[in-house]
């Protein structure tokens, strides 16, 4: 297990590298001078070159790419030209706004997918299957924004019960989650169902059947841990796919999270700003991902050493 | 209809599958009584319906698939009357099963002690502690060593026939009175054949159960059987002791199969196959399910479908030929005259 | 005069096992550990042996499916190792293969006309125009009907599949065929149909079997020699006859006497080994056989045997086992 767990962080390292290239070149693969980009159709050649010089784009490229990575190993992802600010600090400020809408998205798609896909691959072929599997379709099809446009629309303007915009509060959580969360709950829920019905397929639980175990222990403890997972790297996957989802539920409800900041830094041009958050969030994607795989390990004894 | 010396008895058991196509009549009439502390072997191939046969026994027919008819006695009670809960009751403790795949029949999550001591604790009430001592006892019981070792093991960790005989401990925990071997030995080389077979037969002598060998492999059923059916397309064709059914096969369709059969301990010059191929679900002969694949078929074995009939020695074969109504060669002789007949 | 058509000499194939924090090669499996034999010309040489003994690995191996470790594969005197990869599959013209399941080698969304075309073409070896004609005698030739050209794979039982397969290797005139448990799949009654297809094609068109099996019976019936394989290592080779009636080496004693023979008056001594096949990552010291045979001794553990011939052995046969003699006098006695 801590030899596995060794080779996962070692073989993380040389994709942290990738994510930093891609990150950094991301300025640079924009058509045009970055600086002429950051300052504007309408600046001075003067202010151009100000910005040249303050973000060291006169250094050769392999140059200011080692300058990039020294700084961010010692947690200086650069200076936000909107703010003025040190850009860990204003990611981390928002982080964790992030972070929260995140995981209650997560838990919530995980929970609701889980139960869906349960029921459904054990009523297979029956209305209940048919109609969870509908529903499924539709939480899959709607676009976060959209629904949470909705939700605002039903909820905080129609009914009144939840607040249209913020976070903190339990009221002003629940609508986002919802939003963000949807899809999730969908794509759980279709994984789950596919990958239930696979194992219920299987020799072994024909084994517990034959042994004279009752229907729903065959389900909940000889089934459902063997379908577990593929559900787990779809888990994993949809962390993802929520945080980058989250840059519209946070726009749509005015949430002042990493979301909104990336798309104002765009907005703004703010490049250091930009490179700085999606380092950051590609980072996150990664240990997630490790943690995927070695949750793996614990659920799937046959993944050896080797 | 109750004889103390069957531990099952069989009744014109019908299971179909109904699919888009319609209805497969995979099972269509089986009767068979197993004898008391015997090994009754059903041969046939693929499609003959002998592993639902098995299937239906233990009451484990899934969607799309439904036992539509017939009786299956077991000590005097119809199991196909039996409410879920109380087959969960049987399965296990009174009847057991083991499966062909060994490979895949264990559960790749859980070890081997926790998937003996399950079905002890489900049927005998164990404590999780007394169970797994059981399971050790079980494991030693069939030939595993090391099982104090064995049982924190998983699946994936033995071999396949290490993997068997765990299965088989699984189903012998409880002391069944009935085990039904679903090809056990199929997926396994000859030398663990040969192990596996030994063991079964010497812990159905010293356990005094009876077994049920479903096999495709003639070899197997002459090693280990007392009483023989052949199946064919649903029906049994041939029931019979294992002696008479190799000296005196009866219906074609057990010589072809035994013709077929290439011999490692004697030399052929040509294989007398059964020509063509099994008929298909939706494409069942109106007549004897055989006719079109026999040599000796007649007008009445493509028109009318014959009964399983009791012949002199007290068996039963299920073919015109040893009726009255038979019109074709009357002196005919199935065994000795296949080869000609084929070649004709 | 017969002429060795293939002849295999030392062919090693090892398989890496990668392990450790940084995926080094720490062992191999060695599948194939120095086998050498030969197939002559329109003969059946069958190699046998349990799953796990390298069987199916020297088969792929002689056609460089797999790339070998080591070795020398001589095909119609042309060392095949050699050849570069557009050599080797101009080579494959003359060398085909037919593997157990039918259904997983050929391409469910081709019909047999397309599967059988794309065989012709890849190899150029029947002018377009001809292509039709010779398909239809192909199908006629394997016992299927010309009728079935247009047939998708789904639409057949395993052995008509089988056919399929056997027709597609046909498609290109082979003059070399492995089988790789070509007939284990299927029903007794359909495995005998394509074993009398196989041995009619053989005489028909002078075809040089490579025949892959687990099933003695079957190899008893369309082998003219045999090899038994035992964990990578070839323990005994010989013709036919002298390997099922004259059996030396206590491996092939136990396996014959293994398979259960369908007559109930039969009563054999059965030979019953213990325990499973060792691993081939980490095979025993000395005679492979030694942790399993009733006749080992400490020589077995320490010395290699080499196949070599008795004063009792006739033909080609030959056998790897320390004692052969001394087992056969009753001097040497199995332990209890």
């Amino acid at each position: 297990m801590l030899v596995f767990t060794i080779r996962r962080i070692i073989q993380a390292i040389p994709v942290i590298f990738g994510v930093s290239i891609l990150v950094f070149l991301m300025m640079h693969l924009v058509p045009g001078d970055p600086a002429q980009v950051i300052a504007g159709e309408a600046a001075s050649q003067q202010t151009i070159d100000q910005i040249r010089e303050r973000l060291g784009l006169n250094d050769p490229i392999p140059m200011q790419y080692l300058q990039f990575v020294t700084n961010a190993i010692q947690g200086d992802i650069g200076t936000s030209i909107r703010t003025g600010q040190p850009v860990a600090d204003e990611v981390f400020s928002r982080f964790w706004v992030t972070l929260e809408l995140t995981v209650y998205s997560m838990i919530l798609s995980t929970f609701i997918g889980l139960i869906a896909g349960i029921i459904s691959a054990v009523r297979h072929y029956t209305v209940t299957d048919v109609v969870v599997m509908i529903i499924a379709l539709f939480g899959l099809s709607m676009p976060n924004f959209w629904l949470g446009l909705m939700l605002i629309q039903f909820f905080s303007i129609n009914l009144g019960i939840f607040p249209v915009s913020g976070w903190g509060t339990p009221e002003q959580i629940v609508l986002p989650v919802i939003a963000l969360g949807t899809a999730g709950a969908a794509i759980i829920a279709r994984m789950t169902r596919s990958s239930m019905l696979e194992v219920i397929g299987q020799d072994y639980i024909r084994t517990a059947r034959a042994k004279g175990v009752k229907e729903r222990i065959v389900i909940y403890k000889h089934a459902l841990k063997n379908a577990m997972i593929p559900v787990v790297t779809v888990i994993g996957l949809e962390f993802g796919t929520l945080l980058t989802g989250a840059v519209l539920t946070e726009t749509v409800f005015s949430i002042n999270g990493l979301g909104r900041f990336v798309v104002e830094s765009i907005t703004a041009r703010d490049f250091p700003a930009v490179q700085g958050s999606v380092l950051v969030i590609a980072l996150i994607f990664i240990l997630v991902n490790l943690l995927v795989d070695l949750s793996y390990r614990f659920l799937n004894k046959r993944i050896d050493l080797n | 209809m109750s004889n103390d010396a069957d531990v099952l008895q069989i009744q014109d058991l019908q299971t179909s599958f109904f699919v888009d196509d319609g209805e497969v009549k995979a099972v269509d009439g089986v009767s068979l009584d197993i004898p008391k502390g015997k090994t009754v072997g059903i041969v046939g191939e693929s499609g003959s319906g002998k592993s639902i046969t098995s299937m239906s026994v233990m009451r484990l027919i899934r969607n799309p698939g439904r036992i539509k008819g017939g009786s299956i006695h077991y000590n005097g009670e119809d199991l196909l009357q039996k409410t879920e809960k109380q087959m969960q009751k049987i399965r296990g403790n009174k009847i057991s099963m083991i499966f062909q795949e060994p490979m895949t029949s264990l559960n790749p999550v859980y070890t081997i002690g926790q998937q003996i001591s399950e079905v002890i604790q489900i049927h005998q009430g164990l404590s999780k502690k007394d169970a797994l001592s059981k399971s050790v006892e079980m494991l030693e019981l069939v030939g595993i060593p090391s099982p104090k070792d064995r049982v924190k093991q998983y699946p994936h960790e033995l071999s396949g026939g290490m993997r068997q005989r765990v299965m088989i401990a699984i189903a012998l925990a409880c002391n069944p009175e009935l085990l039904i071997a679903d090809e056990p030995t199929t997926a396994l080389d000859v030398t663990i054949q040969a192990q596996i077979l030994d063991l079964i037969n010497e812990l159905r002598r010293s356990l005094g159960m009876s077994v049920i060998l479903i096999t495709h492999d003639l070899g197997v059923v002459a090693e280990t059987c007392d009483y023989v059916a052949v199946m064919y397309a649903g029906k049994v064709v041939e029931y019979a002791d294992v002696h008479t059914l190799f000296k005196e096969p009866k219906h074609p369709y057990t010589v072809g199969l035994m013709n077929s059969l290439p011999r490692h301990d004697m030399d052929q010059d040509e294989l007398n196959v059964i020509e063509g191929n099994v008929p298909k679900p939706g494409e069942m002969p109106e007549g004897c399910r055989f006719a079109p694949r026999c040599p000796f078929a007649s007008d009445i074995c493509t028109n009318e479908l014959p009964d399983l009939m009791e012949t002199e020695d007290g068996n039963q074969v299920r073919c015109w030929i040893y009726s009255e109504k038979w019109d074709g060669d009357p002196e005919v002789n199935v065994k000795n005259d296949y080869q000609t007949a084929r070649s004709q | 005069m017969t002429t060795k058509l293939l002849e295999v000499n030392n062919l090693k194939q090892y398989f890496p096992i990668k392990g450790g924090v940084f995926g080094r090669t720490v062992n191999h499996v060695k599948a194939v550990d120095d086998v050498s034999f030969y197939v002559n010309e329109g003969e059946t040489l069958s190699i046998v042996g349990e799953s796990g003994c390298g069987k199916s690995t020297t088969g792929r191996a002689v056609l460089r499916l797999d790339e070998p470790t080591n070795g020398n594969i001589q095909f119609n005197g042309e060392n095949l190792l050699d050849l570069n990869k557009k050599e080797m599959r101009k080579k494959r013209k003359d060398m085909q293969i037919i593997f157990q399941d039918p259904y997983a080698s050929i391409n469910p969304r081709q019909t047999v006309r397309q599967v059988l075309e794309e065989a012709m073409a890849i190899q150029d070896a029947v002018p377009k125009s001809e292509r039709v004609d010779k398909m239809m005698e192909l199908l006629d030739t394997v016992g299927l009907g010309s009728h079935q050209l247009d047939r998708f794979p789904h639409e057949f039982s395993g052995g008509q599949r089988q056919r399929v397969g056997i027709a597609r290797a046909l498609a290109v005139d082979p003059t070399f065929i492995i089988c790789d448990e070509s007939v284990s799949a299927l029903d007794v009654s359909i495995q005998a149909q394509v074993l009398n297809l196989l041995k009619n094609l053989q005489q028909q068109y002078n075809l040089t079997y490579l025949f892959i099996a687990h099933d003695l019976g079957v190899v008893r019936h369309i082998s003219d020699r045999v090899a038994v394989m035992y964990l990578g290592k070839i323990v005994e080779i010989g013709e036919k006859k002298e390997i099922f009636d004259n059996p030396k080496h206590p491996y092939t004693k136990s396996l014959l006497s293994a398979i259960p023979v369908p007559d109930p008056s039969h009563k054999q001594e059965r030979i019953v080994l213990k325990g499973d096949v060792p691993s081939p990552i980490d095979p025993p010291s000395g005679c492979r056989f030694h942790t399993r045979c009733p006749f080992a001794t400490d020589k077995c553990r320490d010395e290699k045997p080499e196949l070599r011939k008795t004063e009792t052995m006739t033909g080609t046969h030959e056998a790897a086992c320390h004692y052969i003699e001394d087992i056969e006098a009753g001097r040497h006695k199995a332990a209890e």
